[in-house]
């Protein structure tokens, strides 16, 4: 098979997609996001906590493939302790390789095990997969500054639509 | 232009030959995906096309190019005649006449025209003559629960601007639909019925007659999505008696960019516009407009002339390969797809079972591995197919899935590439850890 396809699976992508460290929301929360990517009908919700201006917690809940599933169990042990604006520009790092087509990767000093994931960005139709929990860890993040450690949930769709 | 040559009339199925032979008029065959022939089992979303429709294509943009029903010079004319033979040529494939079959851009564009009916003659538009299609509160609309997207929402909308109910017939554990409460779901207060003849998840052939038997019995107009039917199946809307279908020429070796809506001449008489402006109208004066005959009624602005040629070059090659032929060779590739998947452990077939009447499409859930991920290993090997919920969210949450695996076949498709999908399939758990 394709070295490509490899790539894409690794071992730590698929141990993070069996681990899916983080998995399971509270009822309350700081912050809260369901996205929903509209190509397969996969979901996720994320919610964070905030001690002051760092997360102090990230937690998920959602069904999805390999791709979807690692990327947000290793959101998961990443996010936690970092300050908003490290979460900020981790967010928009990722986003970045992950479109990048292959061009970019993740830095190993910033994302761990997350470098698993540069193969995703040689995939289009995978991007979706990967941004998902992202997509939702930063609109869970907004919600909870904007609303000031209430609770809210959002709704917004994640990628783009095929159908 | 090239044809393909094998016999017209024979009821049997293609032969592997003559398969052969076809798959050297679709030159794309001839590639290699990730180190591996093409394998492509995904034309319930889009076929492939053939020399012949790029050849009609490019002569007509060679030859003749000019603007349909407009002006009077040669290249016009010629647009225009070849426009309207083509036209003629695809209602015959219907199985239906000329001045019923309205341009359109996709079944998606179909659908909406003609749903759009049952809302401007519930505003009042189109008079007493259009009452026929206009909807009330306590009106329902029966729809089923395997539609696609493009035959649901829009009834969605029908229902929210004119308070009629939808309601829907619902699928079975077996993959079918409960026509057996087809009665009590479809009565008296019922105005329109619209489904799939072959549902894009499912596969199975849904007993059209004997919907529209009853539709007709309670005086309810049919709608028909014709989609996965019309390119596979041998079709006569007349004889059918449905009173609307819609199709998409890109799934029928045509180009994307055209399909067509089948009404009954005096429905679409009798129906308001849909899209307005240039091409739809007779007279026009500042403050009134008087809409010109139907089919043109409902083609406002110019049209996919190209497209449209492609289509009639697509019609062509299918008649002259012969309908009965092509769907006797899918139906076997079809039950080979069915009967196959069922024996691979831990691979469910979501539609009726092998041996029931069904095209040659078959979606299935790997348990343990999401569909992207099987439609990820079969691609590495060369092997197109659907990943996804196809459109059809509503069915996949009836089996208790968010998404699945569809393999779906045309006149150009071999056991050997149902095979090798099914060897594929069969690595899937595996590859993934799932089930030792
Ligand atoms: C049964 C059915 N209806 C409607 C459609 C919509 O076709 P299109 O996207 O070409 O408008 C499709 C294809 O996707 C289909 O399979």
């Amino acid at each position: 098979m394709s070295n490509a396809l490899e790539d894409l699976y690794q071992t730590i992508i698929l141990e993070q997609a069996k681990a899916r460290t983080g998995e399971g929301i509270e009822e309350h929360s700081d912050g809260s996001s369901h996205q929903v990517n509209p190509t397969c009908g996969d979901e996720i919700t994320v919610q964070v906590d905030l001690d002051g201006d760092r997360v102090s917690a990230l937690r998920w809940e959602g069904d999805g493939c390999t791709i979807s599933m690692a990327s947000a169990s290793i959101l998961s042990e990443l996010a936690v302790g970092w300050d908003i604006d490290t979460a900020r520009d981790r967010i928009t790092t990722f986003r970045t390789v992950m479109r990048s087509r292959g061009a970019a990767e993740l830095p190993e000093e910033e994302f761990e095990d997350g470098i698993a994931l540069n193969g995703v960005s040689r995939f289009i139709m995978r991007v979706k997969c990967a941004m998902m929990s992202w997509v939702a860890f930063e609109d869970a993040l907004a919600q909870a500054l904007a609303t000031g450690a209430s609770h809210a949930t959002g709704t917004t769709s994640a990628g783009v639509s095929h159908c | 232009m090239t044809s393909p040559s094998v016999s017209k009339t024979s009821p049997e199925a293609l032969t592997l030959a003559e398969v052969t032979r076809i798959r050297e008029d679709f030159p794309i065959f001839g590639r290699q995906v990730n180190g591996h022939p093409l394998v492509y089992l995904d034309t319930a979303a889009t076929s492939q096309r053939p020399l012949a429709v790029l050849g009609a294509m490019r002569s007509f943009d060679l030859q003749h190019n000019g603007s349909v029903h407009r002006g009077a010079h040669t290249l016009a004319a010629e647009s225009t005649e070849l426009f309207e033979t083509v036209r003629a040529e695809v209602a015959a494939f219907l199985g239906a006449d000329a001045d019923e079959v309205v341009w359109t851009k996709n079944a998606t564009e179909g659908l909406n025209l003609i749903a759009s009916a049952f809302v401007n003659a519930s505003a009042g538009r189109g008079g007493p003559d259009a009452d026929i299609f206009a909807l009330h509160p306590g009106d329902e609309i029966l729809i089923t629960e395997s539609e696609h997207h493009s035959n649901l929402v829009p009834w969605q909308e029908v229902s929210a601007h004119t308070g009629a109910t939808l309601r829907w017939i619902p699928l079975g554990d077996d993959g079918e639909l409960r026509l057996d409460l087809l009665d009590d779901l479809l009565t008296e207060r019922t105005r329109v019925v619209a489904f799939a003849q072959v549902s894009n998840v499912l596969g199975g052939i849904v007993p059209v007659s004997r919907i529209v038997a009853r539709a007709r019995e309670v005086g309810a107009l049919t709608v028909l999505d014709v989609c996965q039917s019309a390119p596979h199946l041998p079709l006569d809307l007349h004889t059918l008696g449905v009173d609307f279908a819609a199709l998409s020429g890109h799934k029928m070796l045509g180009p994307t960019g055209v399909g067509c809506a089948y009404g009954r001449r005096e429905l679409w008489k009798a129906m308001p516009p849909f899209l307005t402006g240039g091409s739809t109208i007779t007279t026009v004066t500042m403050d009134h407009t008087d809409f010109i005959d139907p089919p043109e009624r409902f083609e406002a602005g110019t049209q996919m002339t190209e497209q449209v040629v492609g289509l009639g070059a697509a019609v062509r090659y299918l008649q002259q390969v012969g309908m009965p032929r092509i769907a006797a060779w899918e139906q076997m590739l079809g039950t080979r797809l069915a009967e196959g998947v069922t024996t691979i452990p831990g691979v469910r077939l979501l539609g009726p079972s092998a041996g029931r009447p069904r095209t040659g499409l078959v979606s299935v859930d790997v348990e343990g591995v999401h569909a992207h991920d099987v439609g990820q290993l079969l691609d590495a090997q060369g092997i197109a197919v659907r990943v996804g919920h196809h459109c059809a969210q509503p069915v996949h949450h009836r089996y208790g899935v968010t998404a699945s695996t569809r393999a779906s076949t045309y006149l150009y498709n071999t056991p050997s590439e149902v095979d090798a999908f099914l060897d594929a399939l069969s690595g899937v758990r595996h590859y993934f850890g799932v089930g030792a």
